[in-house]
């Protein structure tokens, strides 16, 4: 709930700070950057060895050698390590933090209630990335935190937005988001490789299957993003009468291919909420 | 095989025009204006019926009331009407066609051998591309006849380069590529839908599932193309130890989920052969 005494983060001058400078860290600020939705030189992070801190620079970033000399400097700070050490992390940031400054996590698996006590803040906001930021076309879902305002959800809204889209739903519902966009991309890599084989299997040079059947997984999910269709209906339009479409199909059906696919999320989910209980 | 007679087509001031006026045709004619391939000023249609004529002028193509009128006034000529019909359109056509002309069939399943009989030419280039076609995505293989030259070949890939991705393959593959690309955007909306369903069994609302279910495909897709690593590696990549996505990853072997996808390619590609035999 918002208070009255949270000031908004000014959105012209804010600084944006990253602390863990991974990969999930770069491909925001990379985003970030190149759409246009922050300058370079309002984003830091921290990290000393050189291989990560030039990665960082080589775009203009500044990185500093110490967490806690981000946190003097960024308005929104946002938490990007590993889960097994985000509680330390946390704890040692404690003292640093106001309630001016925004934080953000996209600590996998790890709660807000959790977070928010670590660190002795409640204006947090926890965002469920996936890997396809790394090229800018993510699956986010955020939800704000116990002092978290609406405007600070437009901001983060703003900044994951630079990389792919953007929800926001019930903290209660990530272990299921997890199940489905988080793990999904990797049963989206076995079908890729399955239907170039079974492209190779019919007679097609392995470069050639491995092309189309990206490419049609690429299109097909363009025309249900853009279509304005229902993936069902969108099916019917291509399986035409006796023809090739609906042969394939009904292998799929025999097979109960969807149903494994249902399977494949609900296992996700299931192992989700074993990771992180209560 | 290249003919020394056979005259370029003039690159700068050639007109393009679509012999069937359906969704392919807009498509690729939309992709083309769009993509500053060739302004709308040197595309033309022909259509007897309002609706059609109307999509077309929306974007500044001339549309004629009939085929014989795009003949003389197109140096590049789409066949793009439905198979049933194209032998008798190309028999029509026939006496009106000459050797400076470039022909390209997207007509599904019908092969370059009938094609060049039924209109007495040669120099035809045969296009399989697919639906995303109508949102630029699509996948899309041409396949070059007896007196098409490497330069009609390339002038044909830019052309199709407008609305998605080009390879070029010998045309006794176009029965397999009809299983994987022509048919393979269904099989990806049956599993969108299924992601969908398993993301609501999971515990979340419908129009949250579905918009992850579609934005995770896209951008697994997206690495796979942008990534440079084979989709197995991106698998493992985003599979760590005892996590959701391998408990995900788990349930689709355990069922034989590429199996199946395998099944659905093959399968198509045999329809595909039994419908144009020899």
């Amino acid at each position: 709930m918002a208070s009255n005494n949270v000031a908004p983060i000014p959105l012209d001058t804010y600084n944006l700070g990253f602390i863990g400078a991974g990969k999930m860290a770069e491909s925001i600020a990379r985003g970030v950057v190149k759409s246009g939705v922050l300058p370079a030189s309002r984003i830091r992070t921290a990290h000393h060895r050189p291989q990560r801190s030039s990665a960082f620079e080589s775009f203009g970033v500044t990185v500093f050698e110490h967490n806690h000399q981000v946190i003097h400097d960024c308005d929104v700070v946002v938490l990007s390590v590993k889960p097994q050490i985000v509680k330390d992390v946390a704890l040692e940031l404690k003292p640093l933090l106001s309630e001016k400054q925004l934080l953000v996590s996209v600590v996998a698996g790890v709660k807000l209630k959790d977070l928010q006590e670590w660190a002795g803040h409640t204006r947090f906001i926890r965002v469920m990335p996936n890997t396809p930021a790394a090229i800018g076309q993510a699956a986010s879902v955020i939800s704000l935190g116990a002092t978290a305002t609406e405007e600070d959800g437009e901001l983060v809204s703003r900044l994951f937005g630079a990389i792919g889209k953007v929800w926001r739903a019930n903290e209660k519902l990530f272990d299921a988001i997890t199940g489905l966009s988080g793990s999904g991309p990797a049963y989206i890599y076995l079908a890729i490789e399955a239907l170039a084989d079974g492209g190779v299997a019919a007679g097609l040079p392995r470069e050639l299957a491995l092309g189309l059947a990206s490419q049609t997984v690429l299109g097909a999910a363009s025309m249900a993003i853009n279509g304005g269709k229902h993936p069902a209906q969108l099916k019917d339009d291509v399986a035409s009468p006796g023809g090739t479409t609906i042969a394939g199909i009904h292998e799929l059906e025999k097979a109960g291919f969807r149903g494994i696919l249902m399977n494949a999320v609900v296992a996700a989910a299931k192992r989700g909420k074993e990771l992180s209980p209560n």
